[in-house]
């Protein structure tokens, strides 16, 4: 149960978000350009900077929803643990580990990401966009896990939760259905 | 020096969304969402919320430009924002904003930090849900824009006459995206 009554029993960021469209549309759109739009980074490694970000922030439903999508474009456990525990020696290429590198910076505070970070991502072929998406996706979900746990909202224990929910990030997108957000699989779970 | 090429002597947030402005349309119409749209509690109070964690993020852009916003739609009563930026516990302000500075304190530190005893506290100084969602949602929004602004290393600047304009501006036209007033 959430700290707060919500107008619907959705779990997590998704209750939060029908519950306050007012501004939840403008979090979804925002996130919907970062993680899907055009960029040169893949879905898979912005879905990367998200789980990491999230399992630092402790958030376990952003985790355990973000692991899930990760999956769902073809990473794996492996994959995650090692990003999770020893990004360095991740199977990522190595402009990966230096955007990896300033995500976890960012977890911890803006003014953490130093000269010497950014360099060593331009090093590796980063460009300022990738850059400046990788901070903006850090600090975004820095947004989202606090949101989620600062409101204490309801997060269910079934992995075929986040399996569901993986596929609908992948395959839909994070924008608001018009006719709203009430899949059976959810409320099911509720 | 920002630590990608943004648009050279635009401050803090601006220059950010001028570089990207895909995302910082976004970003500006969330915090006219959020400060300037409906809630229970005032402009002035959202600012200082925004103000107040700012300040623990250590993020002298945001901290600086909102407590000026704050001081603005104060008017009279603007002492209490530096009060609350000093020691929020002893300022002058109502014991509910004490308890919902208090949680977005706590959002600040980490989300599972709040705890069901800071939400009944608040709730026992008269807190409705909807402030106490806004206290949080404010408090998670500016542990966005605080990590963006110094991430990225914009440009901060030094002099306080700068931030007393910035807040002027904030205060009576809110938040548009500078795109939009080209």
């Amino acid at each position: 149960m959430a700290y707060i009554k919500l107008n619907n029993q959705l779990p997590g960021i998704t209750g939060l978000l029908e519950n306050r469209p007012d501004t939840g549309d403008h979090i979804r759109a925002l996130t919907q350009v970062l993680l899907r739009g055009e960029s040169s980074l893949t879905e898979m490694e912005r879905e990367l900077i998200a789980t990491l970000v999230s399992y630092r922030n402790e958030c376990r439903f952003c985790t355990s929803a973000h692991a899930a999508t990760v999956k769902a474009l073809g990473g794996d456990d492996e994959l995650l643990d090692k990003v999770f525990h020893d990004a360095d020696n991740a199977p990522v290429s190595d402009k990966m580990k230096a955007l990896l590198n300033i995500a976890a910076k960012v977890q911890k505070l803006g003014k953490e990401v130093k000269e010497e970070d950014v360099e060593r991502a331009k090093k590796h072929g980063a460009t300022d966009v990738e850059i400046h998406d990788t901070v903006l996706i850090a600090a975004l979900f820095c947004l989202y896990n606090r949101y989620v746990d600062g409101l204490g909202t309801y997060r269910p224990e079934d992995p075929g939760y986040y399996e569901k929910l993986a596929q609908r990030l992948v395959t839909v997108g994070y924008m608001r259905p018009r006719e709203g957000v009430i899949p059976v699989a959810e409320t099911t779970y509720r | 020096m920002a630590h990608i090429q943004v648009p050279t002597g635009v401050p803090g947030i601006r220059s950010l969304v001028m570089f990207r402005p895909e995302t910082g349309e976004h970003l500006y119409n969330l915090a006219q969402a959020l400060l300037r749209g409906v809630s229970p509690l005032t402009e002035a109070e959202r600012e200082l919320i925004a103000a107040y964690v700012s300040g623990r993020n250590e993020c002298m852009f945001c901290m600086s430009s909102h407590a000026a916003a704050s001081r603005c739609l104060y008017g009279e009563e603007r002492n209490v924002v530096d009060e609350v930026l000093n020691d929020a516990d002893r300022a002058n302000i109502t014991p509910k904003l004490k308890s919902l500075l208090h949680i977005a304190g706590r959002v600040q530190i980490l989300g599972k930090e709040v705890t069901q005893n800071d939400i009944d506290d608040a709730r026992s100084e008269g807190a409705t849900d909807e402030e106490i969602h806004d206290a949080v949602l404010i408090a998670a929004t500016f542990s966005m824009f605080n990590r963006y602004v110094d991430g990225l290393a914009s440009f901060t600047p030094n002099d306080a006459s700068a931030y007393e304009a910035m807040g002027e501006r904030m205060a009576y036209n809110g938040y548009v995206s500078p795109q939009k007033q080209l």
